[in-house]
């Protein structure tokens, strides 16, 4: 059973860096933090706006943003909380300009973003590491969280693939906590649907008897 | 109730289920369907699969170092760039 995601190489912890220091603009005192939380970042943006120059742009913006707002950080969120913020912030914004379409993550949401009853029942949990793991299939999981909404893709990135709780993901993009909780869940019903149709193709042409119900 | 219409009704949760963050009354019934419900046991499988993929998968891409170096010069840190990447490995960023 899944519970909480693993802490996964998060960084440091808000209680690791002089918040003192920092507010005051001690150089060193930012370089670590940018050195403990630019990678996660990094990678947030990447996986939000899928391209790297994009992502880089990002990550520029965000530390330049937190540089200059630091004075005024009042601690009442996590410093990682904070920065994951304007990080989210940033990529939807460059999104927006970039694709000319309107996101907003707290409004209602839209018909193509509602719970999806699942279409494809086959097990194909039995299929073997290599086979579910191969590179092919990584590509796949991939492309398959690039076609989600916006709204349920920043959620999942956050909850499944960064470790964030379900509050502080709520903290991150200023939604409650029911609200992550459904659209990791209808995140994680889409993927679930596509990664079926994808790997239950490999079922049906290792065993053509396959394992329908 | 139908079958039918109790799997429905169960979909909006599985994903709580899955986290283990449901309350004991709800899961107890969970389990007492999928005892006699193949279908919504395959699919509590192949999403639970479907996030420990996306987990065990998730941490491969690295910051190329001249992302990196590009970050320190455009925030005027170049000259903490040799001693941050030092301290990389404490970080465990």
């Amino acid at each position: 059973m899944i519970n909480e995601p693993v802490e996964r190489d998060r960084p440091k912890r808000v209680e690791d860096f002089s918040l003192e220091k920092l507010r005051v603009g001690d150089r060193a005192e930012f370089a670590r933090l940018v050195e403990a939380y630019s990678g996660v970042i990094y990678r947030l943006a990447l996986r939000i706006v899928s391209n790297p120059q994009d992502a880089e742009d990002v990550l520029q913006e965000t530390f330049l943003k937190a540089l200059r707002a630091l004075k005024n950080f009042d601690g009442r969120s996590s410093l990682s909380t904070w920065l994951y913020r304007i990080a989210t912030n940033e990529a939807l914004m460059l999104l927006r300009k970039n694709r000319r379409v309107v996101i907003s993550l707290d409004e209602p949401l839209e018909n193509d973003e509602q719970e999806m009853e699942p279409l494809q029942i086959v097990d194909w949990c039995c299929l073997p590491e290599n086979e579910l793991m191969s590179s092919e299939a990584r590509a796949y999981l991939d492309k398959a969280v690039e076609t989600l909404p916006h709204s349920l893709r920043v959620v999942f990135l956050l909850r499944d693939i960064e470790g964030l709780s379900t509050l502080e993901t709520g903290e991150v993009l200023g939604l409650s906590e029911t609200a992550v909780k459904t659209r990791l869940s209808r995140a994680r019903m889409r993927l679930r649907e596509l990664l079926t149709g994808y790997f239950g193709a490999r079922i049906d042409s290792a065993r053509p008897a396959g394992v329908d119900v | 109730m139908s079958e039918h219409g109790h799997c429905r009704d169960l979909l909006g949760v599985l994903s709580e289920f899955i986290d283990g963050a449901l309350e004991q009354q709800l899961c107890d019934e969970i389990d007492r369907h999928l005892q006699t419900c193949e279908k919504c046991r395959v699919v509590i499988d192949s999403l639970r699969k479907t996030v420990s993929l996306y987990q065990q998968t998730a941490p491969a891409s690295e910051m190329p170092d001249d992302v990196r170096e590009r970050l320190f010069h455009c925030l005027d840190l170049d000259e903490f760039l040799h001693t941050a990447g030092q301290e990389q490995g404490s970080a465990g960023a």
